[in-house]
């Protein structure tokens, strides 16, 4: 079997657009996207049709909990007020142009996924399995937090996004921990290209176990930024997409991550 | 309130794992220490490096997803750097120091330890705002000074402070405290500074200093209906002390709160009898880092929706 799977999209539909192009040309059987549709970008009615029109199977992220419920905030967990202005801004600007029929189509979305492939208990959650909007990144997070994690959940492949960016831990037992990254924006590392995951079980795994895959994607970020400043989005974000350096919620990464970055 | 109506927290998950390494000896004396540490106040003495390489493995079955340093000042113990190179083999960990005892071979053997690992080792220096008048007559004489040369010293080898103060201005001033911290550490060459301001406990000194906690400042089971207890760090974290396991850091004075001699025997409810557990209510994620908040989901129908 072969996954494709995205994370927080945060708007930006060139990006999604590119990751489903992408992941048919590398032959995956389905695609999946672990929720935040909304925050950042331009034009949050956008990623609905491509969404719906390839049959991406979605769960829910604190930001699509939020747009659904028609909540104040984003639940983004911040402690800075400086990205809590930021989170509104985006947020008010989501809701704002979110319509009903797609609020309550986030509002719907289950808060996880579970399939079983090749005799694998694969679940797929938003932060962690436990809670929709716990950040766990690569340097916070013990492998025995994670072990724990897939024996309490009966998992074998915990698929999970939020932080804005990828990593992945092998468990006991062969088991596997992999944040796909996001669509949304790039991963504070001075590139523009965003992340997904491309996973592949059984006879299409290499050894037979999991094989996992992330993947740069080239998209039309130029466009994007353009569009952004059309919008009058902050010029923080827009140059995040143009230049791959995280300029806001910044609190929230711990010393390694927030090392590899400028800001 | 009789006993029974005092409202117990489970422990949910062991996220943190906290080691009183220090005890509460320190080379300081702050006016506002809630336990209240000392060089002479011995109540609770240093760790070895072997009890926390047992207490490590022993955390191992509960899934302990970080491991915090405190003491009095962690620093004095000597053992304190073989003791973090040690944690970072089992996840991330976090040290509370006043900065002021910093040695730079020291610094220099951690950073290449942490460069070693997938996982952060976090600097947290207290500061008590961002002039030495407002900092040194709690913290002591010069202790600004000494308090900014830590940080320098640890900006220079590359790691990135969460400078942590202890509010003792009004709530409202906060923002022009972490704006003039702000410029201050610019100036020290800390472009990018990480600040975090924590409540005062009215206990230890601090209730000599100022005052205690009155009678009302309880936490009733009322106050706990649609509360996120996971704000409590009672919910996901125990103290090892050379005593054994206590429910928190902020309680270690309290008898109730030792709670036994393994982390087993230490995972039963906690009463939240005293007045800091209600600075803790009211604040809540006092004890851990930025990067580790967690904040429940709101439910749609407990909260506050926008007007259509």
């Amino acid at each position: 079997m072969h996954l494709a799977v995205f994370g927080g999209i945060y708007n930006n539909y060139l990006a999604l657009q590119a990751a489903i192009d992408d992941a048919h040309r590398a032959g995956a059987d389905a695609l999946y996207c672990l929720g935040d549709m909304g925050a950042f970008g331009p034009y949050p009615d956008r990623v609905f049709a491509p969404l719906r029109d390839h049959s991406v199977i979605c769960i829910q992220g604190n930001y699509d909990n939020s747009i659904g419920n028609d909540l104040q905030d984003c639940q983004c967990g911040y402690t800075d007020p400086r990205d809590n202005y930021f989170a509104k801004l985006s947020y008010d600007y989501t809701y704002a142009n979110t319509s009903a029929a797609n609020r309550r189509w986030l509002r719907d979305l289950p808060s996880e996924h579970r399939v079983e492939v090749d005799g694998l208990r694969i679940l797929m959650c938003h932060g962690s399995p436990r809670q929709t909007n716990e950040f766990l990144w690569e340097s916070t997070t013990s492998t025995q937090f994670l072990d724990k994690l897939a024996n309490d959940y009966e998992a074998d492949l915990i698929l999970a996004t939020h932080t804005g960016i990828h990593w992945q831990r092998e468990l006991t037992g062969g088991r596997q921990f992999v944040n796909v990254g996001v669509l949304g924006r790039p991963e504070n590392d001075g590139r523009t290209v965003v992340w997904y995951a491309q996973i592949r079980t059984g006879g299409d795994a290499v050894a037979g176990g999991i094989d996992i895959q992330f993947v740069p994607l080239e998209y039309d970020h130029l466009r994007l930024a353009e569009e952004m400043r059309d919008e009058r989005l902050p010029e923080e974000f827009v140059a995040t997409i143009e230049t791959g350096w995280w300029t806001t919620c910044l609190e929230v990464l711990p010393s390694k991550e927030r090392r590899r970055g400028r800001f | 309130m009789s006993i029974t109506d005092i409202p117990a927290v489970e422990l949910q998950a062991l996220d943190e794992l906290w080691f009183q390494v220090s005890g509460t000896l320190c080379n300081l004396q702050c006016t506002h220490c809630f336990i209240s540490c000392s060089p002479h106040n011995d109540s609770f003495g240093y760790l070895s490096l072997d009890e926390v390489q047992r207490r490590l493995d022993e955390s191992v079955a509960f899934g302990v997803k970080e491991y915090y340093f405190t003491g009095g000042e962690p620093f004095l113990n000597k053992e304190l750097i073989p003791m973090l190179k040690a944690s970072l083999a089992y996840g991330p960990a976090t040290v509370l120091t006043n900065a002021t005892v910093l040695k730079p071979e020291w610094l220099s053997e951690l950073r290449a330890a942490e460069e070693g690992t997938v996982y952060s080792l976090e600097f947290r220096v207290s500061i008590d705002g961002p002039t030495a008048e407002i900092n040194d007559p709690i913290r002591g004489e010069r202790t600004f000074e000494r308090a900014m040369q830590g940080v320098r010293l640890l900006v220079e080898h590359g790691f990135l402070p969460i400078i942590t103060m202890t509010r003792t201005w009004e709530e409202a001033d906060d923002p022009e405290i972490l704006s003039r911290f702000r410029d201050v550490l610019h100036q020290l060459g800390y472009s990018r500074p990480r600040l975090k301001i924590l409540p005062r406990l009215k206990i230890g000194a601090e209730a000599q200093r100022t005052h205690g906690y009155d009678a009302e400042d309880v936490v009733t089971p009322e106050m706990l209906t649609d509360y996120d207890v996971g704000q409590l760090i009672c919910a996901h974290s125990r103290v090892i002390t050379d005593r054994g396991v206590c429910v928190c850091p902020i309680l270690l004075d309290s008898p109730a709160a030792q709670l036994g001699k393994t982390l087993a025997e230490s995972t039963s409810p906690f009463p939240l009898f005293h007045g800091a557990c209600y600075t803790c209510y009211q604040y809540g994620a006092i004890c851990t880092n930025p990067s580790s908040h967690l904040v429940e989901q709101q439910r749609a129908a407990d909260s506050e929706n926008r007007i259509e």
